[in-house]
């Protein structure tokens, strides 16, 4: 009798061990996990730009020349020095750019979306009726923006002008522009505008430049320049054909509402499978603590970016996870009436439920899949949420409370039925 | 045994009660259609949090001074306090306009927390579309075969009529309350064509089971089962209804505002799924599989 009183309070204390494992893990670490989940753009305020490339009629878009337009596009993003941007190509035309946090986005989109084709020509004519230059036709440019380091900076000159420094890569090639076109003018085109036409004063060896005039006039008009010369060309023009901006200020606040409203979500379902069924309510509780816990390291660790949709998904997967428990526990309920003892019945109940639980899980794993398949960025991180917090709610919610049930029951320690939310009069029938 | 209301015996009031809502929303559709959302109609659509109660007015003259002119009924309210302006343009705007939208408003509306803008390309608009609609369609037919495989075509084809049920629902509550239909409206329809079947199946589940302990050999025989079925199961579907439903209300009434209609749509949803898994697939399926039977028992057996 000595011997099986010790197992039985070893059952419990493997119970009681597995409550104090979960809780004090998930006191312990879950604050830092979820400062370690990098937020999406609409918690944390930013943007999301989905642009086409458009062929132009002498340049047809190739495989190649696609993935030349996606490498401009992330060197452009890089010089920005943005923390983990997503740059995805899309339909094999489009690339998605999006980046969270505090920034300007007009700016931003500038240097990443929007043409630098800097271009210097000897001769150039001016239509007089509009008053526009253009480049004398069938003539090649004699330098372009690749022939630039990326060095280019916003610089003022000795006159106090804002100009934006050039370096040639080859400083031969300038040499020789400067000697042929000595006294005379040359035309720096930037997007097919001109933006000015020098007349070179002196030939220049260093390779060293710089230009300024047109509305190259502000300060931040030069340092975009700059930027967008040092990321280089984008071998096609880039159509924005959808956008979404999320004020950084309305991203934080939706974060806080939507927290307040999920940690609501949990405390009534809390008491809500407390109050149903008591002791039993209780450990479905504590998987379900394990379960947060649980999506918490998985989203940590596989740096899934969350969403708002996402956290929606995450809350409403507290709902879907206790489905489970109470799917068993109303099968345990049937089998007590059916005159089982309370511990057969936990066995019978988890092995009749099983089946139940994971075809309804399925089917809803089976919308997340096609979610995931068609949908795009936010209905994505919504798909993802959601499937991932199927798997770990079967883990926890079936698994788990499962071999806690199991612990608790044949530890004989509370064995009433009232206490696994059977009603009084249903036991003795 | 306590007498109780018996479900399958007034079947046809329920499928008479679906049905009318059915009418009613297909109406409601040929006459309206959607509120689409820029999502699905291209053009821009901004939101300014301005967490004081919205002046349309104002709203309209603060976009007037950056030269944004905005048709009449193109701005409205929103929020459960009505402290956000949702403005509607046709056309997409620039990053620039987007930049001067967001500077004015801090001017004019000192107390706002910033906007969220919205511009869709026609192309993107219509390919998304496309899109949501065959993904609605796959994921039914992909729950149909799983079903299919785990029960039988019967009740596959019962659960899933209770289904696209639900989110026909869905969209026609949304269609009469003239809400606005975006892509996380996709988002929920999905999330209810999966998650409404899963009460279905736990009844199914049930009448499988009580099918293999005794095999009912007249139409009334198999009633009283598929009755007891739903009975036996009933606080199982009630209660993991609510706890689903209780995250969504939260959700509801104190989430983020970008998922305010998307929370809507899935509490109709669940409210919808679990009466359909009760009243409407699981006699459905009675109807269908009592052809089988004769109609009276061979011979009075003991029961």
């Amino acid at each position: 009798m000595k011997n099986r009183s010790s197992r039985r309070w070893g059952r419990f204390g493997l119970f009681f061990v597995i409550i104090c494992i979960v809780v004090g893990l998930t006191a312990g670490t879950s604050m830092k996990l979820w400062n370690s989940i990098p937020l999406g753009l609409d918690l944390k305020g930013g943007f999301d730009l989905l642009y086409q490339i458009e062929p132009t009629k002498d340049h047809p878009l190739t495989k190649e020349g696609v993935q030349a337009a996606l490498q401009a596009v992330q060197l452009r993003v890089d010089s920005l020095g943005v923390s983990s941007p997503i740059i995805e190509l899309e339909d094999g035309n489009r690339i998605r750019v999006q980046i969270a946090g505090d920034f300007d986005q007009n700016y931003y989109q500038q240097i990443i979306g929007e043409q630098a084709n800097l271009e210097i020509y000897g001769s150039a004519t001016l239509n007089p009726k509009t008053g526009k230059w253009t480049p004398a036709p069938k003539q090649k440019p004699l330098a372009t923006g690749a022939d630039l380091k990326s060095n280019s900076q916003w610089a003022t000159d000795q006159n106090g002008q804002n100009v934006v420094t050039l370096e040639f890569k080859d400083p031969a090639k300038w040499e020789k522009i400067t000697k042929d076109y000595l006294g005379k003018p040359i035309y720096v085109f930037l997007n097919g505008n001109l933006l000015t036409n020098p007349v070179i004063q002196s030939v220049m060896y260093d390779g060293k430049s710089e230009i300024s005039g047109g509305d190259l006039n502000t300060p931040e008009k030069c340092e975009t320049l700059a930027k967008q010369l040092n990321a280089g060309a984008l071998p096609y023009p880039l159509k924005l054909v959808s956008s979404t901006n999320v004020g950084p200020s309305l991203g934080i606040a939706s974060l806080k509402a939507t927290m307040w409203a999920g940690l609501a979500a949990i405390l009534l379902i809390f008491l809500f499978m407390l109050v149903l069924y008591r002791l039993a309510g209780l450990i479905a509780d504590i998987a379900l603590v394990a379960y947060l816990y649980l999506i918490l390291l998985t989203f940590a660790g596989l740096h899934v970016v969350l969403t708002l949709p996402g956290l929606a998904a995450l809350v409403l997967g507290v709902g879907m996870a206790v489905d489970a428990n109470i799917i068993t526990y109303e099968r345990i309920k049937d089998e007590m009436r059916n005159g089982k003892s309370l511990q057969s019945s936990v066995i019978a109940g988890n092995k009749r439920a099983l089946r139940a639980i994971i075809d309804s899980n399925a089917t809803t794993f089976i919308a997340g899949a096609v979610m995931y398949w068609f949908g795009q960025a936010d209905i994505r991180g919504f798909a993802i949420s959601l499937m991932l917090s199927i798997v770990i709610s079967l883990l926890t919610a079936v698994l788990l409370s499962r071999a806690m049930l199991l612990l608790f029951t044949k530890s004989n320690v509370v064995n009433h039925p009232w206490w696994y939310g059977v009603g009084k009069g249903v036991v003795q029938k | 045994m306590k007498a109780r209301f018996d479900i399958v015996k007034r079947k046809w009031w329920f499928f008479g009660l679906s049905l009318a809502i059915t009418v009613a929303g297909l109406v409601i559709f040929a006459l309206f259609g959607f509120n689409l959302g820029t999502d699905f109609k291209a053009g821009s659509r901004v939101q300014l949090q301005l967490n004081e109660p919205v002046n349309v007015g104002k709203v309209r003259s603060m976009l007037n001074d950056i030269g944004l002119s905005v048709g009449e009924g193109s701005i409205t309210v929103a929020g459960t306090r009505g402290d956000i302006a949702v403005i509607r343009f046709p056309t997409t705007l620039s990053q620039a306009q987007i930049a001067k939208i967001g500077a004015e408003e801090k001017k004019d509306f000192p107390k706002s927390t910033g906007d969220t803008v919205d511009t869709v390309d026609p192309i993107v608009a219509r390919q998304t579309s496309q899109k949501a609609v065959w993904a609605v369609l796959l994921a039914s037919l992909f729950i149909v075969v799983y079903m299919a495989i785990r029960f039988e075509y019967r009740f596959a084809v019962s659960g899933i009529i209770a289904l696209l049920h639900d989110a026909f629902i869905v969209m026609a509550v949304f269609a009469i309350l003239r809400l606005e239909v975006d892509l996380t409206f996709v988002a929920a329809i999905l999330t209810i064509v999966g998650y409404s079947i899963n009460d279905t199946i736990v009844i199914f589940d049930r009448i499988r089971e009580n099918m293999n302990v005794a095999k009912p050999r007249s139409r009334g025989e198999l009633e009283r089962l598929v009755d007891k079925s739903l009975w036996q199961t009933m606080s199982r579907s009630i209660n993991t209804v609510v706890t689903v439903l209780i995250a969504a209300v939260m959700l509801y009434f104190f989430g983020g505002q970008s998922i305010h209609n998307f929370t809507f749509a899935l509490i109709v949803g669940l409210v919808s799924g679990a009466y359909s898994s009760i009243f409407i697939a699981s006699p459905i399926w009675v109807t269908w599989r009592s052809r089988k039977l004769p109609k009276s028992k061979p011979a009075e057996s003991v029961e």
